[in-house]
């Protein structure tokens, strides 16, 4: 017998990339036929300037929503709360700026903060069984007014410079948002792929109960994606309150979880779970981005902007049903046997 | 002679790749409780469900009450008079017992409904069951059994002449199982022709008239319940007859237990209503066998040694100190391993790859943060395909696309990789095709002669007999009795399999 | 066992509903002054007269173990639609009304017959469904526009009076769509349907149900009822505006699950959803009256009672299954 060929695990866990990668660069040549000074980057005061620069940095905060969102689903769940979790993140952030707090200490509340309200959604999920559609929207409902109730229903200025720079500073010449998130990427990518956590995720959302059965801790998993997810919020909502120099309870983070499902799924990790891509999250999180931009640059109202969002939320539902896809398949191959 | 209630000629069913019922014959007279019998494969849920309308039939005249008869869906056959009783209760434990019993036939006006009507109608239905049960109490709050009659009491609100119970009993304890009895006693007197499906002979013996067996997809035969004893019903089952020079040759002589230490063992362990207290060990080095027909608690038990179920009494002992078991990780951390029977739904993880399906319990053993590295499972799946002649087009193919026997294989690999001294394998060859089957066998013999403690759990009796040193056999979810050296014979399984100690 | 007591305990979760209303009630009565009067009842009705439309739907089709994110855009499309179709196109009021009915019965079944026909989740669809009715508002207009007809004149002006308080027509089409919802929900074939599919699809298939016309019923009726509570909500505010009911079906989704309604469908009680908007409605009036409490308290309480709803479920759940 021959030894079993080595196939490079990447090419074909990385081939679902293809269609976001695919619809990213169709939007990206589009705007540049309609505006060519599109893709134009310009450097000034040695900083770099022009929309794709800023599709990264507006991006940047749904990726990092998405990252976590990704594990999460990836476990077969979903969690609603992020939304809120950002205004929350944002609200500890400036109160405890103004009261004169240091920056360490600051970073660290508003983290610790995420990272309890993930282990709240992780409980009520995985230790008491809840669907997690109903638990996240309990966090969902009730953050939005813990939000407020630390800002004390007001937008609360930052005047931290350092604070500040982690949004919107520049290091050698680059974004520094982007950068950060860059390295969230990277450490969620060795966090998953270098341990052996993403295998245990993905088997936990394929088979739950053959992953119960091989002896994986199937509950501690799950609770974890949560506690991930949650974190991950709370570091966006630190960028969103650094982004905008102030802590907005009802505003920040709004819609946050749609924009973070919607990059994960685009990104081909499929919403009942098992098999996930965070290079798909990361495109996909640029793909809606590139798409917002594109509509404001084509004029379109902001407010109808939803409308090719539900547009390419169905076309992906469709790829991915259990009833289109055999069919869908079952064309192809119809279609390529008589070659 | 009036005509049966229902006749079957000649019932042919294939699904792809397989001939589920070939040529089967059947017939249910008027006022008769009729067991429909077969091990796993034999074709008893498919007749089933090709006269309860679930998939239609590919050949085969059916006549109901002497009309020719071609039922479409479960609700064409419910209009002509077939009803059915699954085992898994299909009503909604949400609602009224009345409205369970009414649902999509609630008498009332224009969509409206009359609720006067309905619990009155529930209630007739109940008495004609001789069942005293509140018609608004919420179903969910009943027992199984009294589900399970609310069940029956709904598929008899239609004008129903022949009630298929399939597997009622599988959930119920005895004095639930006497009450059911009694409801199919008094339905037979009034008349009604009842399929019975059941894996438990003492329950076939105690009320049923008739008995249809099928085995393969093919009818091995109709009996007069009182004729036929049992043990030639299992060797009808089993699809071997007896003969007094009936020894296979085994694999091992049983060693000599006394003085050592049982890898594991168990004390009057049980669950109630699962499996009755039983004594059990394991001896490295030896495989014991765990028989018993379909239904008979094997696997029940196999559940509760790797801690997937808990235990209700008694306790278990790994290398003779005192364990508890509350997941299957306490039991791999000890050392064991389980293959499910249920290969599909607690074995693979579908669209994983045959690497990570193989390296993953000897990864969840090792913890999220010691990975293997990646030349490590490689290495490991080069090895066990190698070993066990698993056919893969290579290591990353997701292992939904491997045939059934190679998927085993992989499973087995899995368990392998984690180097335990316990292995539980539940039915490890079953569904798979012979020449896999044979080197799951070698397998076993293997692991053996490395010193494992082998539970081997299997439905076929001379693979149980050519693979054990030592054998237990379960009736009727205790233990009937235990085989080893010369007394482990296939005639002697069947025997304790049947419940009778007499000769034949 | 006792028929009384277990008849009873199938109302558990009502009774405790009913209990929290009347504590919250009896507890505001106490600490503010005026609060206990018929006034305040009234105003209940008045005041959420567009979210209680919204819930009673939105019960029917969590009874059927479904979820339908999109009432509040769709609230927002109706309101903008009719407003522009009275003032701009000159429809009578009760021909643009029938119109907006017709678009959310058919937004809401067709996003029904993509859920049923295809298995796809109805939080996607319903998701898409949202942004699709909020994308269309804006797109008829991006401002609020006022409505001037004769027959809003009437109708906001009109109100039975109730003693020394009077009941608006937005309280009186919500107290309507409550028994209407009540009487389809526990005293139709249709109802129970929704109900048996909720609590097992496959035993409903196995029982012979029509699985697919209740879905996409369903679907088409909870589409009516936003429609229906954006035409109230123009009613309510002499106007209509796009983004009329952003973030309400979070609200509707909250007051069903308070109102003792399993969020995973199969049980539950229009009655529940009537206590239900009575207790947001108090949360929410108490707030007022207090005037030092903040706003945000509300999002807070009603989420705790969501938590301690939703454990409460399971805890009887669990109860019943040991």
């Amino acid at each position: 017998m021959t030894p079993p060929e080595r196939t490079p695990l990447s090419a074909r866990r990385q081939s679902v990339v293809v269609w976001p990668l695919a619809g990213l660069a169709a939007l990206l040549v589009l705007n540049a036929v309609i505006n060519p000074s599109f893709l134009k980057i310009t450097l000034l005061d040695g900083h770099l300037y022009g929309v794709p620069v800023d599709i990264l940095v507006q991006g940047s905060r749904t990726l990092l929503v998405a990252l976590g969102m990704t594990l999460v689903i990836a476990t077969g769940g979903i969690d609603l709360s992020v939304g809120s979790v950002v205004a929350i993140a944002g609200g500890v952030c400036a109160v405890l700026l103004q009261a004169g707090h240091g920056l360490g200490l600051t970073l660290g509340a508003a983290l610790a903060t995420g990272l309890a309200a993930g282990a709240i959604n992780g409980v009520l999920v995985a230790r008491f069984g809840l669907q997690p559609i109903v638990a996240t929207l309990i966090l969902m409902v009730a953050g939005r007014g813990v939000a407020q109730l630390v800002v004390d229903g007001q937008v609360v200025l930052i005047a931290s410079p350092s604070f500040d720079f982690l949004a919107n500073g520049f290091l050698a010449g680059l974004p520094v948002a982007p950068l950060w998130v860059g390295a969230c990427y990277l450490a969620t990518h060795l966090l998953v792929r270098r341990t052996a956590l993403g295998l245990l995720v993905e088997a936990v959302g394929d088979n739950e109960r053959a992953s119960h059965f091989a002896g994986l801790a199937a509950t501690r998993i799950k609770a974890m994606a949560y506690v991930f997810c949650g974190a991950c919020a709370s570091l966006a909502g630190i960028l969103t309150a650094a982004n905008v120099r102030a802590a907005d309870a009802y505003r920040a983070g709004e819609n946050m979880e749609l924009d973070a499902i919607f990059a994960v799924v685009v990104g081909g990790t499929a919403l009942s779970g098992g098999r996930f891509l965070i290079l798909g999250t990361a495109v996909g999180a640029l793909l809606i981005q590139t798409l917002t931009t594109t509509l404001y640059n084509l004029g379109v109202p902001p407010a109808i902007a939803p409308v090719p969002k539900a547009a390419l939320i169905l076309g992906v539902a469709f790829l991915q049903s259990e009833r289109v896809n055999p069919w869908l398949t079952g064309l192809l191959r119809r279609r390529k046997e008589p070659a | 002679m009036e005509p049966a209630l229902l006749e079957l000629r000649g019932v042919g069913k294939r699904f792809p790749g397989v001939v589920a019922l070939d040529g089967v014959d059947f017939s249910v007279r008027r006022g008769e409780v009729h067991a429909l019998l077969g091990e796993n494969g034999a074709g008893k849920s498919t007749l089933i469900k090709v006269l309860t309308g679930v998939h239609p039939a590919d050949t085969g005249d059916f006549h109901l009450e002497g009309r020719r008869i071609r039922p479409r869906s479960p609700r064409e056959a419910e209009e002509l008079g077939i009803s059915t009783v699954y085992q898994e209760v299909n009503l909604v434990p949400s609602l009224s017992v009345a409205e369970n019993i009414t649902l999509g036939r609630q008498p009332g006006w224009a969509g409206l409904l009359h609720w006067r009507a309905i619990r009155d109608r529930a209630r007739r239905a109940l008495a004609r069951l001789d069942l005293e049960c509140d018609v608004d109490a919420e179903l969910g709050s009943l027992s199984v059994a009294h589900q399970q009659m609310v069940a029956i009491a709904r598929a008899l609100d239609t004008s129903a002449r022949l009630l298929v119970l399939d597997e009622p009993t599988a959930s119920l304890d005895e004095r639930e199982v006497a009450e059911l009895f009694k409801v199919m006693r008094k339905l037979r007197a009034d008349g009604f022709g009842i399929v019975f499906v059941t894996h438990f002979l003492d329950q076939v013996y105690a009320v049923t008239d008739r008995m249809t067996v099928l085995r393969n997809g093919r009818l091995v035969g109709t009996y007069v319940t009182s004729e036929l004893p049992r043990l030639a019903l299992v060797g009808r089952m089993l699809g071997r007859e007896i003969s007094a020079s009936d020894f296979a040759p085994h694999a091992a002589p049983p060693m000599e237990t006394a003085g050592r230490t049982p890898l594991l063992s168990a004390r009057q362990l049980g669950r109630r209503g699962v499996i009755g207290p039983l004594d059990l060990e394991l001896q490295a080095g030896e495989v014991t066998g765990l028989g018993g027909l379909l239904g008979s608690g094997r696997t029940e038990t196999a559940r509760v040694l790797f801690g997937i179920d808990p235990a209700d009494t008694g306790d278990i002992h790994v290398r003779g100190e005192p364990v508890r078991l509350r997941s299957p990780r306490d039991a791999v951390r000890l050392g064991l391993a389980f293959c499910s029977e249920d290969r599909k739904a607690e074995g693979i993880l579908p669209n994983l790859s045959v690497r990570e399906n193989l390296v993953l319990a000897l990864q969840g053993k090792r913890g999220a943060f010691r990975p293997l590295a990646r030349a490590e499972q490689e290495q490991l799946c080069a090895h066990y395909i190698q070993a066990l002649q698993i056919k893969t087009a290579d290591i990353e193919t997701p292992i939904k696309n491997l045939s059934g026997g190679n998927q085993q294989k992989v499973l087995l690999a899995r368990w392998l990789a984690t180097q335990p001294e316990i292995i539980l394998l539940d039915e490890p060859t079953r569904g798979i095709d012979i020449g896999a089957k044979q080197e799951i066998e070698g397998l076993i013999a293997r692991l053996r002669e490395q010193g494992l403690a082998v539970l081997f759990i299997s439905s076929e009796i001379d693979e149980v007999v050519r693979t054990c040193s030592r054998v237990l056999v379960l009736r009727d979810r205790r233990l009937s009795g235990h085989a080893a050296g010369s007394g482990l014979s296939v005639e002697n399984l069947m025997r304790l399999m049947a419940g009778t100690h007499d000769t034949p | 066992m006792n028929p009384a007591l277990t008849r009873w305990r199938r109302q558990l979760p009502l009774v405790v509903t009913t209990a929290i209303f009347v504590l919250l009630f009896g507890a505001a009565s106490l600490a503010y002054d005026g609060f206990f009067s018929l006034r305040t009842v009234t105003s209940l009705f008045t005041d959420n007269a567009f979210l209680g439309i919204a819930a009673v739907g939105m019960t029917l089709v969590i009874f059927s173990g479904g979820i339908d994110l999109s009432v509040g855009a769709v609230i927002g499309f109706t309101s903008i639609f009719t407003a522009t179709l009275i003032e701009q196109a000159k429809v009578p009021p009760v021909l643009a009304w029938l119109i907006a009915l017709t678009a959310g019965a058919a937004l809401g079944g067709g996003m029904g017959a993509l859920i049923h026909g295809f298995r796809l989740p109805p939080f996607l669809i319903t998701l898409a469904g949202l942004f699709l009715a909020r994308g269309a508002a804006f797109w008829i207009n991006t401002e609020s526009v006022g409505i001037g007809h004769d027959l809003y004149q009437r109708l906001s002006a009109f109100e039975v009076p109730l003693g020394p308080a009077s009941l608006t027509t937005g309280a009186l089409v919500l107290i309507g769509m409550l028994f209407i919802g009540y009487g389809i929900g526990h005293h139709t074939r249709f109802g129970r349907t929704l109900l048996a599919m909720g609590g097992n699809e496959q035993s409903a298939l196995l029982m012979g149900l029509p699985i697919g016309a209740a879905k996409i019923g369903v679907y088409a009726l909870n589409g009516a009822c936003g429609a229906l509570a954006g035409i109230v909500a123009t009613l309510y505010t002499g106007s209509g505006n796009p983004s009329m009911g952003i973030g309400l079906e979070l609200d509707a989704i909250a007051i069903v699950v308070i109102g003792g309604t399993l969020l995973t469908g199969g049980r539950g009680h229009l009655g529940g959803t009537l206590l239900g908007v009575l207790i947001f409605g108090t949360i929410q009036a108490a707030i007022l009256f207090d005037g030092r409490l903040s706003s945000w308290w509300m999002r807070i309480l009603v989420g705790a009672l969501l938590l301690a709803f939703v454990l409460l479920q399971r805890l009887l759940l669990r109860r019943r299954a040991a």
